[in-house]
């Protein structure tokens, strides 16, 4: 039947569940927040990567739809919190809640992408970083002076929602849809567009159309990361979203390698980790940070994978030999 | 009644002060092999910038099958069915050269991002289409080797056919060529000749290209059209080009001497 | 009447500091094409070293001394801390954006957020050592030590209404004599000749002869020393300084490049002062919370109207 593709497509989700609740009961309390941050970590840098490693334009903006969608989800729960949905007893009311507020987050984050992207991605390099900076400020200054958004103190006492259930589903579906999109025709266009922009038009690709829509992907993405977040601390301030988070998530995808999910996967690991295991040395862990940067931008430019995945090699190698045997007969 | 497949009215581009292109009038029946020479400068370049979209004519008309395209956009306009190849090559740089090629067809492409995301049979069916059609063109274009290496890799005579089969696969009616055969031996650009009459005669695309080698343009041209200063100096089929004593004051005089030249065998005297 | 001079005065004062510092932003991105995202930390650094330098070199504050002597410990600090900033633009363009230099810009810039974040969170290391100087300064608040005495002109106050004190005019017209002192070097001199030079075009420039290299180095020692400048500038009237105070002074003065158009020098200064004054004006007259979005609002309006910005040219690139 032609809806059992769809249905397949569904599979990942099937196997993730157990394995993540499984993850939930066997992590310690103690690194639940660090496993948490990782799997976070992981659907910012891979969204981001859609916008600045797929689609070659560089957005500093990310952490603004960051706070929109925490925003966003904050304000349901926090309306939500004491309602029980029809006849649900009160746990899956609230996980129905909680799915409700992330789909909403997404949503709104989604707009403010085209909001800030349709005026913005006419810029080319330089000038589109700027821009997106400064949405960003400008979305964390509404923020900052908006009474029913708590203002400077933000919104507290948010449901503890997040576990590792949850973000372990965000950040698979974060990834999936990133490589579905890569291997489509849509995402090539994007590529295409990353290559060389005059030439992806002349093609027949729209390009302003197209960076638009990776544009919304992205900052919908970074929503359900916002939100994600703001229930794992149960809190939700403007300063948790200024410039520097945007420029850390920066700091993935470039270290992971521009344009490679995996690469980004692994960073976001190896990153959240080992800055977590530097906690210890508080102000010296940044200076080390700094350091790493300058340093593998002079030796390493291209990230660790640079735009490879490691699917890329695998199966290729499988599907090589076959197919050399069918073109030798 | 068919429209012919390009209709240039009059075009005129000016940028500032400058009037790059004067009144250029150009109409291309289907299959169609039309030559555009003339010095560095003239506005060949510019007038194919015109035609595809890529400026919008400061005046003047382009008709692509009878519909009037000005101010569209480039996507827009190669959706209607005029492709182009640009004169310093503007691969896909770090794209397989199948990729390059597969790019070419999303315009044909009915599936969406839904179906992408959903990995509906739809995707699969349109996935498996493009890779076929863009198997074909490389094949078309002697390429079908050089499937999975990436572009940037590719020895330049092999970049420029790509380009070629790229801009095919969009499935135009109307293929403009910017200088295709530079930076190619003599014996590439016999091939390319031959390819070129091969794609407009499998394929019934007019095709319009600049060129500088006179060889080359005059073999493969059935009527040509030659620019100065982005002012038309002359129309006609070759042989009557070759004569005329505009276009050898502005230009062909000391290429066509050079000619002679060349068609002299070794150790003959100088005219 | 009165609140509108104070607030031309405050303006111009603001917007004196913004110029100088986007003239470092401006002119390496003309030479470069790239955002120096470590100048407004440069800034920040000039500060901290007019403040070393105060202490190591100047005695206690001696309220008698004259104004000689007041004058040439002003300019001694200063010049000194505009030449340890040449020093410290030398070495990040020598060692951290040369080498990347032919690869592609994104690198770049990464890399001069890492410089940026270094200098910021590297001041804000615990010190290390404690004699002659506390260094690094530590998180906290440092004072700027009174090296100009502070004077207020109270008959100004008294009949315009219009505070206005010594430290006001002289930071004005240092940063105007620097200014000027810059536009001559640009404008009237063979150096100027060569760093314009290479910011059209760099290959032809070093075809006809011109060190790139080293014009590129002196344009950042330039940049600089004027960021350091604008740094001792601001501490002497504002003596609270930390390593984090060049963080949002720094992204308005690239505002304020890109709003004189980035790769222009006197756009750059222009720039400064319109911003400088908008911001005055505005969170004067609405609401002064807003002070730091309308940065950002100017910012979002030229890139969105104006990208060039007031007098940058507009490229177009070639098909």
């Amino acid at each position: 039947m032609r809806a059992w593709p769809v249905v397949k497509s569904f599979l990942p989700f099937v196997i993730g569940f157990p394995v993540f609740w499984a993850l939930e009961q066997v992590v310690p309390s103690a690194w639940n927040l660090v496993a948490v941050t990782v799997f976070v970590n992981i659907v910012l840098a891979v969204s981001l990567n859609v916008v600045n490693g797929f689609t070659g334009q560089f957005s500093l903006g990310h952490a603004g739809f960051m706070a929109v969608g925490a925003y966003t989800s904050a304000k349901i729960t926090l309306a939500l919190s004491d309602v029980q949905l029809g006849f649900l007893p009160v746990f899956w009311s609230d996980q129905l809640v909680f799915a409700l507020a992330l789909l909403a987050a997404m949503t709104t984050a989604a707009v403010a992408g085209l909001l800030v992207g349709m005026p913005s991605l006419r810029l080319r390099g330089d000038y589109l970083a700027i821009v997106t900076l400064g949405f960003g400020e400008i979305i964390r200054s509404i923020i900052e002076n908006s009474k029913p958004l708590g203002q400077a103190t933000g919104l507290s006492g948010l449901p503890h929602r997040t576990n590792l259930v949850w973000v372990g589903l965000c950040a698979l579906a974060t990834v999936v849809m990133a490589r579905r999109l890569a291997t489509s025709s849509q995402g090539r266009a994007l590529f295409a567009i990353r290559e060389d922009e005059v030439a992806a038009e002349a093609m027949g690709v729209d390009t302003t159309g197209y960076k638009v829509r990776a544009f919304v992907i992205s900052a919908a993405y970074a929503g359900l990361a916002g939100a994600l977040v703001s229930h794992a601390i149960m809190l939700c301030t403007p300063r948790m979203f200024t410039f520097v988070r945007s420029i850390e998530v920066v700091v993935l995808i470039v270290l992971g390698g521009l344009g490679s999910i995996t690469g980004s996967v692994i960073s976001a690991v190896v990153l959240t980790v080992g800055l977590e295991a530097l906690r210890e040395f508080q102000s010296f862990r940044m200076v080390s940070y700094a350091l790493l940067l300058i340093v593998l931008m002079l030796t390493r430019p291209q990230g660790l994978f640079g735009t490879h995945e490691l699917w890329d090699l695998k199966i290729l190698k499988r599907l090589g030999r076959p197919a050399a045997a069918k073109e030798a007969k | 009644m068919s429209a012919n497949p390009l209709e240039v009215k009059n075009v005129t581009m000016r940028f500032g002060g400058l009037k790059a292109l004067s009144e250029f009038t150009l109409t291309m029946a289907a299959g169609e092999l039309v030559g555009m020479i003339g010095p560095n400068g003239a506005g060949k370049t510019t007038a194919f910038n015109a035609i595809t979209g890529v400026y919008a004519p400061s005046e003047g008309d382009v008709l692509v099958a009878g519909e009037r395209v000005n101010g569209l956009k480039p996507h827009q306009i190669c959706a209607k069915g005029v492709a182009r190849t640009f004169q310093n090559i503007r691969l896909f740089k770090q794209l397989s050269a199948l990729d390059n090629v597969r790019v070419a067809c999303h315009a044909r492409c009915s599936a969406g991002f839904v179906d992408a995301l959903y990995q509906t049979a739809h995707h699969a069916e349109e996935e498996a289409r493009i890779l076929a059609r863009a198997e074909e063109y490389l094949a078309v274009m002697g390429l079908g080797h050089r499937r999975d290496e990436l572009s940037r890799n590719l020895p330049y005579g092999e970049q420029r056919r790509l380009e070629i089969a790229r801009a095919l696969a969009t499935g135009p009616n109307v293929l403009c060529l910017d200088e295709p055969a530079a930076g190619m031996n003599t014996a590439e650009k016999v091939e390319l000749m031959q390819l070129i009459r091969s794609i407009r005669d499998r394929f019934g695309i007019a095709i319009l290209v600049i060129e500088h080698d006179m060889k080359l343009v005059m073999g493969v041209s059935e009527r040509l059209i030659v620019l100065d200063h982005g002012v038309t100096i002359a129309k006609g089929k070759p042989e009557e080009i070759r004569k005329d004593p505009k276009v050898i004051e502005a230009y062909l005089g000391d290429a066509y001497l050079e000619e002679k030249h060349m068609a002299l065998p070794a150790g003959g005297e100088a005219k | 009447m009165t609140e509108f001079l104070q607030h031309l005065v405050n303006g111009l004062s603001v917007g004196a500091i913004y110029a100088l510092i986007a003239l470092g932003y401006t002119m390496v991105y003309g030479v470069l094409k790239l955002i120096n995202f470590a100048h407004g930390d440069v800034y920040m650094v000039g500060a901290f070293a007019g403040y070393y330098l105060a202490q190591v070199l100047l005695g206690q504050y001696d309220p008698n001394a004259t104004a000689l002597t007041v004058f040439l410990q002003a300019m001694l600090v200063t010049t000194g801390g505009m030449a340890i900033c040449g020093l410290l633009g030398y070495t990040i363009e020598r060692f951290a954006y040369r080498p990347l230099r032919h690869r592609a810009r994104l690198t770049s810039l990464i890399t001069a957020i890492g410089v940026s974040f270094l200098l910021e969170f590297g001041f804000q290391l615990s010190p290390w050592f404690k004699h002659p100087i506390e260094f690094p300064p530590g998180p906290s608040f440092r004072v700027f030590p009174t090296i100009v005495p502070r004077s207020q002109f109270e008959w100004i106050d008294q009949t315009i209404g219009v505070s206005i004190s010594n430290l006001d005019i002289y930071g004005l017209v240092m940063a105007v004599v620097l200014m000027l002192m810059l536009q001559y070097i640009v404008y009237r001199t063979k150096f100027g000749t060569a760093m314009r030079a290479v910011s059209f075009d760099w290959q032809t420039a070093s075809l006809m002869g011109i060190p790139v290299n080293r014009v590129i180095s002196w344009t950042f020692v330039l940049g600089s020393a004027l960021a350091a400048a604008a740094g001792i500038i601001q501490a002497v009237s504002r003596p609270k300084i930390d390593p984090l105070f060049g963080l949002i002074p720094g992204l308005k003065a690239f505002v304020a490049a890109v709003l004189g158009g980035i790769g222009n020098v006197p756009g750059a200064m222009v720039g400064g002062l319109v911003l400088g004054l908008a911001e005055e004006y505005v969170a004067g007259y609405t609401d002064s919370s807003y002070r730091d979005a309308i940065a950002f609002s100017v910012l979002i309006l030229v890139l969105l109207v104006r990208p060039s910005g007031l007098f940058g040219r507009v490229t177009a690139e070639k098909v």
